[in-house]
C-alpha cells in the first residue's frame, strides 16, 4: 500500500524538479554563452569564398578595425530571420560584417545571399565545419565582435534582434573603435 | 474611450472569475446548491466580458487607433484588413487575450451545454476552469496590458513582421489555441473528478467530446503552422523541431494518448488513474509550452518579446496549476477503485502499448527540448539539440506505434485472439509488401528509410480499411447488407477509420518529401530554362509589383512536361519598407502526387536572378493526411452517444448497435 501511494507522487516530484530548472533558467540568457575565447585572438584559419560572392576570409583579415563575424548557413531558419538585421547593420550603420558559412553547400549559400542581399565583406565557406570548431561554434547563427587587435570581445548565440544590436553590438563596436 | 472600456471589462472579468471559482467550489464542498448555481451565469458573464474586451482590442487594430501602444507596435495604416484583424494575436499581449478568450469560451460552453452533468461535477469543472482564468487574467492585467495608450500618438505604426503577414499564419493561432487551451477543460474535468473522488465510464463519456474538439483543432493548428513554414521560409522544410513547434506538439502527443486511454475507461472502467494523469498532463504541457515560448528560457525563432517579469509570473502560475493538480492526484488517485481486468493480448492491452509509446515519444521530445536548459542550469556547458536527435529517437518509437495501429482495432476487449487478428490482416500485409516492392522498383532502390516510411504508410492505411471491411462484413454478406451495416456503424468507428487512414496518408507525405526531394539552384536570366524532375521550366519575364504595404518583383515561370504547358508560376520577391524586411513568396504548383516549388531571388550583380526550384513528391499528402485526421476527430465528435449533455439517453441504442456490429 505504501509503495502504491509513493508511485502516485512521482509525477509531482518530476514536475517540481522541472520547475526548479525553469526557475534557474529564468535567470540566464540562453543567447549569452561564456566563451573560453573571449579576449583571446581569433583562431588562425583561411577559408575560400563562395562562388560569385567575392573573396574568402582568413584570420589575417580580422585586424585593424572593430568588426563583427557572423556564422550562418542557408539551411538555418533563424539565420533567415536575422539576415535583414545584418543587411541593415552593414548598409546603414556602416559596420564591417564578415561571414562564416557553416556546413553548407557553397552554391546554396550563394543563391541564398543573392536572394536576400549580401551584407558580408568577405565570407569563408566552412564546408566541413572544421574552422567553426576552433571558434567554439555550437549552433547557427552566432555572432562575434572582434576588436582592432583581432581579439574576440563578445559572442552572441542565436539570432540578433534589434534590441541586441542597439543595446550591445553597436555600443561595443563604438567603444572598440575608440 | 473604447480601449478603456475594454480594459475595464477585463478587470471585471477577473472579478467575475474569482466569484466563479470560489462560490461553486465551496458550494459543491458544503452541498450549498445556491452557491453552485452561480457557476453557470458567472461562466457566461466571464466569457461575455472577455469577448467584449477582445472586441475592443480588435476594434483598435481595425480602425488603426495609434494612441494604443499595441496597435503602434504591431500595425500600420496600409496593412491589409485581414492582417489588421490577425495582427491582434500577432503580439504577446494580443495572443494572451486570445488565450483567455478561449479559456472562458470553454468554461461558458460547459455552462451552456453541460445540462446533463451532475450538479456538483459541473460546478467543480466550471470552478476549476475559472481558477485558471483568474491566473491568466491577472497575468494580462499585471504584466501584459494591451490597452496601454501612447501620448503623443505617432503618425503611423511599426507594422507587423512581414513573415507573419500571410493567410496561413493569420488563422494558425486561433486553431492552435483552440487546441491547447481547449485541453484546459479536460484538465478541469480531471481536477473536478479527483475532488469528487469518482471516475467512472460516464466521466469518460463526458470528457470525450471536449478532448476531441481540442485534439482536432490542435491537429489543424499544427498542420497550418507547418504548412506556413513550408511555403514561407523558401526552401520547403515543414518541421524544424524548434522549441516553439515542440511546445504545440507535446500537448498533441499527450492528447492523442488521452483520447485512446479514455476509451478504456469508458468501455472497461480500467486505466482510470492513468487517464486522469494524461488529462492533467495534456494541459500542463500546454502551460509549459506557453512558459517556454514567452519567458525566453530557450532560444527560438518564433519567440515573443521577452520580459523576465512575465517569465516569473507564468512560472508561478505554472507551479500553482500543475503542482496543485498533481498534489491532488497524489492524494486522491491511490484511492480510486481498480477497474476491470484484462489479458495482455486484448484491445485494452493494445491501447496500453499505444499509450506507452506515445508517452515515451512525448517524454523524448520534452527531454530534447529541455536538455539545453538542464545543462545550462547545471553549468555543464551549452548545447543545442537539433533534428538529428529527434529523428533518431522519436521516429523509431513511431514505427511500432504504426505497426500496432493496424492490429489494435481488430483485437477484442478483455482477451483477444492474436493469430486470428493477424490472419485477418493477411491482405493488408500483402498490399503493404506490394507497395514496398513497387517503391523499390520505381526508385531503383531508394533509401532504406523511404522503404520503411512507405511500409508504415501502407500498413496504416490498409489496416484502417481492413478494420472497416471486417466491421461491415464486406464480401462475406451481400453488398446491400454491407452498405446498411456501414450506414449504421457508430460515428466514432467511422472517425477512427478516417483518422487512422489519415495518419497513413500523412506518413506517406512525410516520407516522400524527406527522401525524394529534388532541387535545382541556378542564376537565371529571362529567356533561360532548366530541367527538374521531368519538367522543363522556362523563365519568361520579371515585372515590378506594388502591394498595399510592399514593393517587389514578380517572375513568370512556365513549367512544361513533354512540350505541354503544365503550369504558369509567379514567385515574388517582396520588400516591406516599414520593417525594411525582404520576403520571398514561393510559387507552388500542386498535383495529386507532388509539389513543384519555385522561388526567385533579387537581381544579382551579373543581371541574373537566383532561382531555386524544388520537386517535393507526396508533400500534398502530408496536409491531406492531417486534415483527414482532424476530420476523423470531428466525425467521431458527431457520434450521438458523445453529444455534450446527452450522456444516458442513448445507452440502450448503443448496446444494440455494437451488438449488431460485432
Amino acid at each position: 500500500m505504501r509503495l502504491r501511494t509513493l508511485i502516485f507522487l512521482i509525477p509531482l516530484l518530476v514536475f517540481l524538479v522541472l520547475a526548479g530548472y525553469f526557475a534557474v533558467g529564468l535567470n540566464r540568457d540562453p543567447n549569452l554563452v561564456p566563451s573560453a575565447l573571449i579576449d583571446q585572438p581569433v583562431p588562425t584559419f583561411s577559408l575560400p569564398g563562395l562562388p560569385g560572392q567575392g573573396a574568402g576570409l582568413a584570420s589575417a583579415d580580422l585586424h585593424g578595425r572593430a568588426q563583427i563575424v557572423n556564422v550562418f548557413a542557408s539551411w538555418c531558419a533563424p539565420c533567415r530571420v536575422e539576415h535583414p538585421m545584418l543587411v541593415r547593420l552593414a548598409r546603414e550603420n556602416g559596420v564591417l560584417v564578415r561571414g562564416i558559412d557553416y556546413k553548407d553547400r557553397p552554391e546554396d549559400a550563394a543563391a541564398w545571399l543573392s536572394q536576400m542581399g549580401n551584407p558580408y565583406q568577405g565570407i569563408g565557406a566552412d564546408t566541413d565545419g572544421r574552422v567553426a570548431i576552433d571558434w567554439g561554434v555550437y549552433g547557427v547563427p552566432e555572432t562575434y565582435v572582434i576588436d582592432r587587435q583581432g581579439r574576440i570581445r563578445y559572442k552572441q548565440v542565436g539570432p540578433l534582434t534589434a534590441a541586441d544590436i542597439d543595446g550591445k553590438i553597436l555600443p561595443l563596436l563604438k567603444e572598440l573603435q575608440g | 474611450m473604447i480601449p478603456e472600456l475594454g480594459h475595464y471589462a477585463l478587470v471585471l472579468a477577473a472579478f467575475v472569475a474569482m466569484a466563479q471559482a470560489f462560490l461553486p467550489l465551496a458550494g459543491a464542498a458544503r452541498g450549498n446548491s445556491a452557491w453552485m448555481a452561480v457557476a453557470r451565469p458567472a461562466a457566461l458573464a466571464q466569457f461575455g466580458l472577455v469577448a467584449f474586451s477582445f472586441g475592443a482590442l480588435m476594434h483598435a487594430h481595425i480602425v488603426s487607433d495609434f494612441t494604443v501602444l499595441n496597435v503602434v507596435e504591431y500595425s500600420h495604416s496600409l496593412k491589409p484588413m485581414l492582417y489588421k484583424v490577425a495582427g491582434v494575436w500577432g503580439s504577446h499581449e494580443g495572443s494572451m487575450m486570445l488565450w483567455v478568450l478561449i479559456l472562458s469560451l470553454f468554461g461558458a460552453a460547459v455552462a451552456a451545454l453541460g445540462g446533463g452533468l451532475p450538479d456538483t461535477l459541473r460546478a467543480r469543472v466550471i470552478g476549476v476552469q475559472a481558477l485558471i482564468g483568474v491566473g491568466f487574467l491577472l497575468f494580462i492585467l499585471a504584466t501584459s496590458n494591451p490597452f496601454v495608450r501612447v501620448d503623443p500618438p505617432p503618425l503611423d505604426g511599426h507594422d507587423l513582421n512581414p513573415l507573419l503577414q500571410d493567410p496561413g499564419l493569420a488563422f494558425h493561432p486561433p486553431f492552435l489555441y483552440l487546441g491547447y487551451v481547449g485541453f484546459s477543460i479536460v484538465f478541469s474535468f480531471a481536477a473536478a473528478a479527483l475532488i469528487e473522488g469518482r471516475i467512472d465510464p460516464a466521466w469518460a463519456r463526458w470528457v470525450r467530446p471536449w478532448t476531441l474538439i481540442a485534439w482536432s483543432a490542435l491537429t489543424i493548428g499544427i498542420a497550418m503552422g507547418s504548412w506556413w513554414a513550408y511555403y514561407t521560409l523558401g526552401w520547403g522544410g515543414w518541421w524544424f523541431w524548434d522549441p516553439t513547434e515542440n511546445a504545440s506538439f507535446l500537448p498533441w502527443l499527450a492528447g492523442t494518448a488521452l483520447l485512446h486511454s479514455a476509451i478504456v475507461v469508458e468501455k472497461r472502467d480500467a486505466l482510470k488513474s492513468w487517464t486522469i494523469l494524461l488529462a492533467i498532463l495534456s494541459f500542463s504541457l500546454s502551460l509549459v509550452g506557453t512558459f517556454l515560448v514567452r519567458s525566453g528560457v530557450l532560444s527560438s525563432v518564433h519567440a515573443f518579446a521577452v520580459d523576465p517579469s512575465r517569465g516569473v509570473f507564468i512560472l508561478v502560475l505554472l507551479t500553482i496549476a500543475i503542482g496543485g493538480s498533481l498534489t491532488l492526484y497524489a492524494i486522491r488517485a491511490p484511492h480510486l477503485r481498480m477497474g476491470g481486468l484484462f489479458a495482455p493480448v486484448s484491445r485494452e492491452g493494445g491501447l496500453v502499448i499505444n499509450n506507452l509509446l506515445l508517452a515515451s515519444g512525448c517524454g523524448t521530445v520534452l527531454l530534447g527540448t529541455l536538455y539545453p536548459l538542464f545543462l545550462d542550469a547545471l553549468n555543464a556547458g551549452k548545447v543545442s539539440v537539433g533534428p538529428p536527435f529527434f529523428n533518431s529517437t522519436f521516429v523509431p518509437l513511431m514505427v511500432p506505434l504504426v505497426a500496432l495501429l493496424g492490429v489494435g482495432p481488430l483485437l477484442s476487449w478483455k482477451r483477444a485472439d492474436l493469430p486470428g487478428a493477424l490472419g485477418r490482416l493477411k491482405v493488408a500485409a500483402l498490399l503493404t509488401f506490394v507497395a514496398v516492392v513497387a517503391t523499390y522498383w520505381l526508385h531503383q532502390g531508394g533509401p532504406a528509410m523511404a522503404l520503411v516510411g512507405i511500409a508504415m504508410a501502407a500498413w496504416a492505411c490498409c489496416g484502417a480499411v481492413t478494420e472497416w471491411v471486417e466491421r461491415v462484413r464486406l464480401f462475406r454478406v451481400p453488398l446491400a447488407d454491407s452498405m446498411s451495416r456501414a450506414l449504421h456503424l457508430p460515428r466514432s468507428a467511422w472517425g477512427m477509420t478516417i483518422a487512422h487512414f489519415g495518419m497513413g496518408v500523412a506518413i506517406a507525405g512525410m516520407t516522400g518529401s524527406v527522401c525524394w526531394v529534388s532541387e535545382h539552384i541556378q542564376s537565371i536570366r529571362p529567356g533561360d530554362q532548366f530541367d527538374i524532375a521531368g519538367y522543363s521550366v522556362s523563365f519568361d519575364k520579371v515585372e515590378p509589383i506594388e502591394g498595399p504595404n510592399y514593393q517587389g518583383e514578380r517572375g513568370t515561370f512556365t513549367a512544361r512536361s513533354a512540350g505541354k504547358i503544365v503550369a504558369v508560376m509567379h514567385p515574388e520577391q517582396r520588400f516591406y519598407p516599414v520593417q525594411r524586411t525582404p520576403t520571398t513568396e514561393a510559387a507552388i504548383h500542386t498535383t495529386a502526387l507532388a509539389d513543384l516549388y519555385v522561388v526567385m531571388g533579387t537581381k544579382n550583380a551579373s543581371g541574373g536572378y537566383a532561382a531555386r526550384a524544388y520537386h517535393h513528391p507526396l508533400v500534398p499528402w502530408l496536409w491531406l493526411g492531417t486534415v483527414l485526421m482532424a476530420v476523423g476527430g470531428v466525425v467521431s465528435l458527431s457520434d450521438l452517444r458523445y453529444r455534450v449533455g446527452v450522456p444516458v439517453r442513448h445507452r440502450l441504442r448503443r448496446s444494440a448497435t455494437t451488438a449488431a456490429a460485432e
